[in-house]
């Protein structure tokens, strides 16, 4: 599926706004995913194109972050930490409780595809309020089963998309060819 | 060492992270005070300060400024906010309370650089904190604080966030500038140091988020009046990140020399389920153990040092009688396999290695031999990585090792992890 009319329009600004094209492709990858869900070849090619470079380089690019989706998943994404620090909280344990409530595996999409779930080592920046978890990138933090409860819950009656993008508070000005 | 905080003073005032409302609190003053400075005035006054980069390494911020090539532009400034060493939310919890005073340090180390280009990296887990960051930049430029000839003192400057995409590599500065350049994160051999060939091949200057955030006050109060607060060779304050097992989680500032006792049991309440202290660890995920001994030590880098262990990021992940050290160790050995960028051998297979014994170890398959065999994969990283995330991922399981050897010992003779048993014997 081709990239909508707006992101493509999106990414030829970003390409302007920063002293080399090239780093207009993480910013790429992430307008592509928040359009479409997930990042797939076709959308690298279509990136290569407007930032003229050449597709293996924005392929290399996006196998490196983990948080480039390379396949669809749920409308809501769920990502709970068991590094130490949230292990020392418990997190195991919130781990297993929320493995039980939503019937699939590390991983995995509950049948309705509503959620994706899956555990991280890699630290969220919450240990303050561990056990926690990331719901469609935002903070929920000191878990208890009940709190597990009231998420899944509302999360299965939201339609959002599971990929959310930061809101803007108004538009960005165009922006010129700086520097160099 | 009852210090008013200067980071934080502020924090419990409503709608902070409002530019009106951060005016009000003395917001921008420091920045406006800069502009009528010389550029060279601010860089000495910097490093008359002492202050040292809170980003890790500790590295004095006017010296590393005063390392720019004489002439030689553009130069970039390049503010920090990747925060993902485990055990570290200080960053977050700076940019959420109060935008503006990050982007003011911004503003003010871009000026004293001769800078009219600056970047902000944050990690992409933090959306709402991106958020935070757009707004105040977008609040900024409409009050005139950034874009051409501001404050009509004839200075352009303008900064772009960059968002990163989940991946702790991209905080070392090297492999920050790789990435905003839309490479793979990978580290780049040092020299030449991003002063003198950075972003774009051009002098750049990393700074962490709260290194940043001292510069407005700095400005404004002045380097003898901060080289006040504080030790001689760790001045100023820091936000501790306290997690763990206490009572009261969270983010504390506090005086750079205050005893580690005053954060645990004052600050966050002591241990938590009136339990003892076993262990605790200053500093992130990399930085090794240290033990109820220790808790009069300073908060400060050189004394942390002193005792052991290093200041790092300023994480303070306490553990108390119930941890198994084991798994603890095991948590981060696993954490940096799968943060290993891959580069170079001795961390890409190191990592690996010691992540699969540490398995063992959990699941109750280890052998006797397979301490020693832990401390030689750790020799063998340590010091032959390309990078500091290679070596730092021995240093707590070799610490752990060196102290708590017999927790090792148990999990190979009762095939398992004997907290684990304790506790399931205690709930059956
Ligand atoms: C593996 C690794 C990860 C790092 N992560 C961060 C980070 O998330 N944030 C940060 O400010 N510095 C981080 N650093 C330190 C940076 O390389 C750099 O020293 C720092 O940003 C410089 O800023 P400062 O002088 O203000 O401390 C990291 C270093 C290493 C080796
Ligand atoms: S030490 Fe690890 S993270 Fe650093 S360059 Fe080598 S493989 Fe990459």
């Amino acid at each position: 599926m081709a990239l909508a009319k707006a992101t493509a329009e999106q990414i030829k600004d970003l390409a302007a706004r920063y002293p080399s094209r090239q780093s207009a492709i993480i910013p790429a990858l992430w307008a592509a995913q928040h359009e479409q869900g997930y990042v797939t070849d076709e959308a690298m090619h279509e990136i290569a194109e407007h930032l003229g470079l050449p597709p293996s380089l924005i392929e290399a690019t996006a196998s490196f972050y983990s948080m480039f989706l390379t396949r669809p998943e749920g409308r809501h994404d769920v990502v709970i930490c068991i590094n130490a620090p949230c292990m020392l909280r418990g997190a195991d344990e919130m781990v297993a409780y929320l493995e039980r409530q939503l019937g699939v595996r590390d991983g995995g999409t509950t049948a309705d595809g509503a959620i994706t779930w899956h555990s991280t080592i890699e630290c969220l920046g919450a240990c303050g309020g561990a056990p926690m978890m990331q719901v469609d990138h935002r903070f929920e933090e000191d878990l208890t089963p009940e709190r597990i409860d009231a998420i899944i819950e509302r999360l299965r009656t939201t339609p959002a998309s599971h990929d959310a993008e930061p809101k803007r508070p108004s538009p960005r000005p165009r922006a010129k060819k700086s520097q160099n | 060492m009852a210090i008013k905080p200067l980071l934080t003073k502020d924090f419990a005032t409503e709608n902070l992270h409002q530019l009106s409302v951060y005016e009000k609190t003395g917001g921008y003053a420091g920045f406006k005070r800069a502009l009528e400075m010389q550029p060279d005035e601010l860089v000495e006054l910097v490093k008359k300060s002492g202050l040292r980069g809170r980003g890790g390494a500790g590295f004095p911020t006017g010296n590393k400024w005063g390392f720019l090539p004489k002439g030689m532009y553009p130069r970039y400034l390049v503010c920090n906010a990747d925060e993902s060493e485990p055990g570290c939310f200080k960053d977050r919890y700076l940019i959420e309370k109060s935008p503006h005073q990050v982007l003011e340090g911004i503003l003010i180390a871009s000026y004293a650089i001769g800078c009219n280009l600056a970047f902000i990296y944050i990690r992409g887990e933090y959306l709402p904190q991106t958020e935070a960051l757009e707004t105040a930049i977008d609040e900024a430029r409409q009050a005139g604080y950034l874009g051409k000839n501001v404050l009509g003192k004839g200075y352009d400057i303008d900064v772009i966030l960059h968002r990163g995409a989940g991946a702790y590599i991209c905080g070392e500065e090297t492999a920050l500038l790789t990435s905003l350049e839309g490479y793979r994160g990978e580290p780049r051999l040092k020299p030449p140091f991003p002063a003198v060939k950075g972003l774009y091949g051009k002098p750049t200057v990393v700074n962490n988020v709260e290194t940043v955030c001292n510069l407005p006050h700095i400005v404004l109060n002045g380097a003898d009046w901060f080289a006040a607060i504080g030790t001689p060779t760790g001045r100023g304050t820091r936000v501790w990140c306290m997690s763990g097992h206490v009572n009261r989680p969270g983010n504390y500032e506090l005086e750079n020399g205050t005893p580690i006792r005053e954060l645990i049991e004052e600050h966050g309440g002591g241990v938590w389920k009136n339990r003892t202290l076993k262990a605790f660890q200053p500093g992130g995920a990399s930085m090794m153990v240290l033990l109820p001994e220790h808790l009069d030590v300073a908060l400060d880098f050189d004394a942390i040092q002193k005792a052991g262990s290093l200041a790092g990021a300023g994480a303070m992940v306490v553990m108390d009688e119930t941890t198994c050290m084991v798994d603890a160790a095991r948590r981060y050995v696993k954490f940096f396999h799968h943060e290993s960028c891959g580069k170079c051998t001795p961390c890409r297979e190191g990592t690996f290695w010691m992540a699969n014994l540490f398995d063992q170890f959990e699941a109750g398959d280890a052998k006797p031999g397979d301490i020693d065999l832990l401390l030689d994969i750790g020799y063998n990283i340590d010091g032959r990585s390309f990078c500091p995330l290679g070596d730092a991922s021995t240093w707590f399981p070799r610490s752990v090792i060196k102290f708590f050897r017999e927790e090792f010992q148990e999990h190979i003779s009762e095939k398992g992890c004997p907290f684990k048993k304790s506790v399931q014997e205690a709930v059956a």
